[in-house]
């Protein structure tokens, strides 16, 4: 496969380089620190087509493809994770509606959630069906114009700021995951409201809160795809999500290896810098390594999703190796820094955090095994 | 009503600095960026496409792999891109440079109500020269050091920014303006943009084009027929770091004078 990136994607990461230079990495702290959403910057990149950038042009897109929007994760994670993961989150609710809305929900979501600057997220997780969605508890009973949804989510990106959700809820609960569908779910919608906010470890600055639905009234028009098919549906989202959070993953490994290479060449102890020392250099060459095998694995997937071609193994794969890469590059290069790693000075403590969650997101390490194990039976 | 936005790819001075044997730059080793300045005049002209939706044309004269600039900034919203590019052009100084840029404007049209764009002066040479003397050989008012741009009709009120204060001047269309930082910050590229960029036009004008223009002295463009001999090109050392004395109360003062008598300065 080919990975030698077109005039266009140069183009792209040469511009979100310089967006995330600019205009990401300058809050990046502030925000971790005081756990704000970075709004002004979110509006930013709503203006410069990069919310639903992967939308086709008539429905208020770019037309880009994910190749072009994995580098846009990986470039704006170099320097803040949160901010990629509102990206991530939103890519999670508009890529449903675009395989599998109906024209009118197309022509009525997309152009909301890329021009319109209406941020989206996904809510399939629940406090008792989290790897496994087959036990989620939110229902939706159809009555006459409207599905009515009760129950709760939890830990949903962008929960306190989105306007749109695809929201998974059972219709059928003898029937287990084939008992699930999906719904586009606007938070203005009636019985619609925002629960707790997490405090997390790391992601300061993405909105990661709990849905609650009471007797939520969702118009029948906004049941998304079949009823009883939102766990594929939401399977094939995450087959893209896991994805975006590869490239994330990405992004967190390179930016804590650029700011180490930095810091040690600067860093002088026993008369040298410490990059100077073979042990750093064998730290730095497994580091550029096992990033330049995530990267490969991670275009990969991406490529094959641009294609159309089934890559849920791919994009499993994708993402456990590309997490893991994160949580192992950030714990090397904080250790690099030292005392002063440990503190807030420097950005190492946050992206450290910040890595974890990409081991259990979308997806936990162990559920990444699974599906890998299980597909190569197939 | 159109714009005429003139730009060049300059080398990225953050980089190295190279330079060929008879003193030029040698630009084919050095990483390229688009000159500051006229990234100012290329969203001043945005700006105003924003607000009337008038065409936006980027002018450059450099060798052919100056395209992917026009192409940037065809993704910044420029509509299109005009290239000049020949071997004769290849080591002209400012003069050679605004007589064959002056050419290809001229050739391309300005109609009553258009306005040139360009920015104050270009990283590498800095000389604030080409802009002005393209002006003069289009017979144009120009306007440099815009601070502020405010147009009402076919009138532009300019607002200057000189060392030691503003100066406002109100002038009429057709006109050239150069354009400082302070003006504006220029937008990124959009993705609508990148992916739209490749498609848009781009007229590339060689010496054939231009030959015949009465502004066009085959005598005095490229290197050879440039008046202008560059003596040498180094990188200035760099300086050490200066020293701070905190304080304004006389003791400061004293000690200041302390040290520059001890230097023979004063």
């Amino acid at each position: 496969m080919d990975f030698t990136l077109t005039r266009e994607q140069e183009m792209i990461r040469k511009m979100i380089r310089s967006f995330a230079e600019n205009e990401v990495k300058p809050i990046a702290a502030e925000i971790d620190k005081t756990c704000r959403y970075p709004a002004e910057n979110v509006q930013k990149l709503f203006d410069l087509g990069v919310m639903g950038m992967t939308v086709p042009k008539k429905y208020g897109g770019a037309g880009a493809d994910m190749l072009s929007a994995a580098i846009v994760t990986e470039e704006i994670a170099k320097v803040c994770a949160s901010t990629s993961d509102i990206i991530a989150g939103h890519c999670l609710c508009f890529e449903p509606i675009m395989e599998h809305g109906t024209e009118e929900q197309k022509q009525k979501y997309l152009p909301m959630l890329t021009k319109g600057g209406v941020l989206g997220g996904f809510a399939i997780t629940e406090p008792n069906a989290g790897s496994d969605a087959s036990k989620t508890q939110t229902l939706a009973v159809l009555q006459d114009d409207h599905y009515v949804l009760n129950g709760a989510k939890t830990f949903i990106t962008n929960g306190s700021v989105g306007g749109v959700f695809v929201v998974f809820a059972m219709t059928n609960p003898a029937r287990g995951s084939k008992g699930i569908s999906a719904f586009i779910v606007e938070s203005g919608f009636p019985g619609f409201e925002v629960g707790k906010h997490e405090e997390k470890m790391g992601l300061h600055g993405v909105m990661t809160t709990e849905l609650v639905f009471t007797d939520c009234l969702v118009p029948k028009e906004n049941l998304l795809g079949q009823e009883g098919k939102g766990f594929k549906i939401a399977m094939q989202a995450l087959d893209g999500g896991r994805i975006g959070i590869a490239a994330q993953s990405l992004g967190i490994a390179e930016g804590a290896m650029e700011e180490a290479l930095k810091y040690t060449n600067e860093r002088v102890q026993f008369g040298m810098p410490l990059f100077k020392f073979q042990n750093t250099q064998f730290t730095f060459a497994d580091m550029a390594m096992r990033i330049e095998s995530a990267r490969l694995l991670t275009y990969q997937a991406a490529t094959m999703k641009n294609e159309g071609i089934r890559c849920t193994k791919e994009a499993a794969m994708a993402k456990l190796a590309a997490s893991e890469t994160a949580m192992w590059v950030t714990t090397k290069a904080l250790q690099m820094f030292g005392g002063y790693g440990y503190t807030k000075d420097y950005p190492m403590e946050r992206m450290m955090r910040d890595a974890k969650i990409t081991e259990i997101y979308e997806g936990t390490s162990e559920v990444q095994r699974m599906v890998i194990a299980g597909q190569l039976l197939k | 009503m159109k714009i005429i936005v003139t730009v060049k790819q300059v080398p990225d001075t953050s980089g190295k600095v190279a330079v060929n044997p008879d003193g030029t730059l040698d630009r084919a080793s050095m990483q390229t960026i688009i000159n500051p300045d006229d990234m100012n005049a290329v969203e001043a002209a945005l700006k105003l496409k924003d607000d009337l939706g008038c065409k936006v044309a980027a002018f450059t004269m450099g060798p052919p792999p100056a395209e992917g600039m026009l192409r940037e900034l065809m993704a910044m919203g420029v509509d299109e891109g005009v290239l000049i590019t020949a071997r004769e052009f290849g080591g002209s100084d400012t003069y050679a440079t605004s007589q064959i840029l002056a050419a290809a404007i001229d050739t391309y049209g300005v109609e009553d109500d258009d306005i040139l764009f360009a920015g104050r002066q270009a990283i590498d040479g800095d000389t604030a020269q080409v802009a002005p003397q393209i002006a003069e050989k289009l017979h144009l008012p120009q306007v440099t050091y815009a601070g502020g741009i405010q147009k009402e009709g076919n009138t532009l009120t300019v607002r200057r920014m000189l060392e030691d204060g503003y100066m406002t001047v109100k002038v009429r269309t057709p006109c050239l303006i150069t354009c400082i930082k302070e003006l504006n910050t220029p937008r990124y590229m959009s993705v609508g943009g990148i992916e739209e960029c490749f498609a848009r036009p781009i007229t590339v004008m060689d010496y054939a084009a231009l030959k015949d223009h009465p502004l066009i002295d085959a005598a005095t463009i490229g290197l050879k027929g440039s008046p202008t001999n560059i003596f040498k090109s180094f990188t200035p050392p760099q300086k050490g770091v200066g020293m701070m004395l905190p304080g304004a109360d006389k003791e400061t003062t004293d000690q200041l004078a302390g040290i520059l008598a001890a230097r023979h300065i004063i």
